[in-house]
């Protein structure tokens, strides 16, 4: 077994313009993708928006610039994760194509292998 | 080190010549490299580690063939031998495994769907078209690891430097490792989705051999016959599935065809030009008849139609007695299958054929402001000859002058420098 990470982007503006019915449906998707890989989840959140986001760099003569907003100003920002566990990649494609965010047209997901040390 | 099974065809003494051992070699590697890879990969899960015990049980092969002879079944000799090696490597607690995880085995999914050969080298083409690698990387694992080509020709093959391909190569390996893309035929319920892309591998490698893009050969013989090598392979361990017999027929189709594209002196002949009797009339057959069994079993599939706008020309006794016709609706077919402007200028080039170079022009005329065709060399080439046809003379001279600043193939702008001089000559002045 394997760990992968889902990382689920999208334009907040979108999500935040979903009606209440919209909103249960949603929710309701995420219900079944967590029902459906059961254990193999092993964490999963939805995040604060982008602009809640404080980033941390360094300057050239090494002090720390604390910023306001996220690491990467793009139009689809994260919007939250899931920390799975998998035989292999086809699996976690399996499971994450049942996302609603993979069917809407504004965000998508990212599946990143998680580095196994040992 | 372990000992290769497999009875020799001659003693030490009567050991074969160096040539023969060269060519025997030669021929199983063009034939079993896929086995061999596909079966030691299996065994080692690594891609790395089982290119190098492929390679050594071809070296090996060189040495020991003079002395013993050629076997009986040289794919099974070079398998036995690149397995032994493969575990003798992987016995050796020397042996220091690089920090990836290995490619996951089958034993954790189900089996293949039945009807399906249950074969080495299909998890290998499976694994190098997996849908999470670029198409480019796809195509270029498939030359390297399944047609065994060597980094600089795959990198020759598609026009980029070695270093760059030999970086891509690496890079897709180690995602295969990394992300664990399994080494496995898909499931049912994926599998016509991966068979297609697959097929589109297959299909890129042949055009791409077909028509060089670049250089003094118009056409690749290696790369159209490692894309034949392997749509028939796949044509052997799924011989029911309909894509893969209907891209077969389509390549074997297009293939009889390749010895008359040339004249003796390398110009390229149109298919109006060519002599008929130099088409490989095997190969036409046995693609004509793959081509109905393909479409026996499903509603036609690009490749099909494809294949059947092949078969007519394959099929007609010379270019005036085409069936035209034919050829516009089975364009016709395929532009609702597989839009694309390439489809829409080969239809109006039909229809010129079929209702004459007038009313080709006119099916030509949309096609002008298409941005995707604006750089495409034989838009212009197929106006040109309509024009040249209806004796305007000076408009035809432009056209031809248009291809010829679109395509870099030698061998392409002979020809059209030719046909620019032939109407140059009808022109005042």
């Amino acid at each position: 077994m394997a760990k992968y990470m889902i990382l689920i982007y999208g334009d907040a503006e979108q999500w935040g313009a979903m009606s209440p019915e919209q909103q249960r449906t949603h929710e309701a998707a995420h219900a079944a993708f967590r029902a459906t890989a059961g254990t193999r989840v092993l964490g999963g959140e939805e995040l604060e928006l982008a602009p809640t986001a404080t980033a941390l760099r360094c300057d050239p003569d090494g002090q720390t610039i604390i910023t306001d907003g996220p690491f990467l100003e793009t139009k689809e920002a994260l919007g939250g994760f899931y920390l799975l566990e998998a035989a292999d990649l086809d699996e976690v494609i399996a499971l994450a194509r049942l996302l609603p965010e993979v069917r809407a047209g504004h965000s998508g997901v990212e599946i990143r292998p998680v580095v196994e040390y040992g | 080190m372990s000992e290769p099974v497999g009875e020799s065809s001659g003693g030490p003494r009567a050991g074969p010549a160096g040539a023969d051992v060269a060519a025997a070699v030669a021929q199983a590697h063009r034939r079993d490299w896929a086995r061999v890879f596909a079966s030691v990969a299996r065994l080692t899960r690594d891609l790395d580690l089982a290119e190098e015990c492929a390679q050594e049980a071809y070296a090996q092969a060189l040495r020991v063939w003079a002395d013993t002879g050629i076997p009986d079944r040289p794919g099974a000799w070079l398998t036995t031998v690149a397995r032994n090696r493969a575990l003798d490597v992987l016995r050796r607690e020397t042996w220091l495994r690089r920090n990836l995880p290995l490619l996951v085995p089958e034993e954790s999914v189900p089996g293949p769907e039945d009807g399906l050969a249950d074969d080495d080298r299909l998890r290998l083409v499976f694994t190098c078209c997996h849908p999470a690698l670029s198409r480019e990387t796809q195509v270029a694992l498939t030359l390297r690891l399944v047609c065994g080509l060597s980094t600089p020709e795959v990198a020759r093959a598609f026009l980029v430097r070695e270093a760059t391909m030999a970086a891509r190569i690496t890079r897709a390996k180690k995602k295969i490792a990394a992300a664990r893309i399994p080494y496995r035929v898909p499931s049912p319920d994926q599998l016509a989705e991966r068979v297609g892309a697959v097929l589109d591998v297959v299909y890129l490698i042949f055009t791409t051999g077909h028509t060089a893009p670049v250089g003094a050969a118009l056409v690749r013989r290696d790369l159209m016959d490692s894309a034949i090598t392997i749509a028939r392979m796949l044509h052997l361990l799924m011989p029911t599935d309909a894509g893969v017999t209907a891209l077969l027929a389509l390549l074997l189709l297009i293939a009889a065809r390749t010895d008359a594209r040339l004249s003796p002196s390398g110009r390229l002949l149109l298919l109006s030009e060519q002599d008929r009797t130099r088409w490989d009339t095997r190969l036409i057959s046995e693609g004509a008849g793959l081509l109905a069994d393909a479409l026996r079993r499903r509603p036609p599939t690009r490749y099909a139609v494809e294949a059947a706008i092949a078969a007519v020309h394959a099929e007609a006794p010379s270019w005036p007695e085409t069936d035209w016709s034919e050829i516009v609706s089975l364009y016709g077919v395929l532009r609702q299958l597989w839009p694309s402007p390439v489809v829409e200028l080969n239809r109006a080039v039909a229809i010129g054929m079929s209702d004459g170079p007038r009313a080709g022009l006119d099916a030509l005329a949309p096609l002008l402001a298409d941005p995707a065709l604006a750089t495409y060399g034989y838009l212009h080439a197929a106006r040109a000859d309509f024009l040249r046809q209806l004796g305007q003379w000076q408009q035809a001279a432009v056209a031809y002058g248009e291809a010829l600043m679109l395509t870099d193939n030698e061998v392409e702008r002979a020809f059209l420098i030719g046909r620019l001089d032939e109407v140059s000559r009808h022109q005042p002045g």
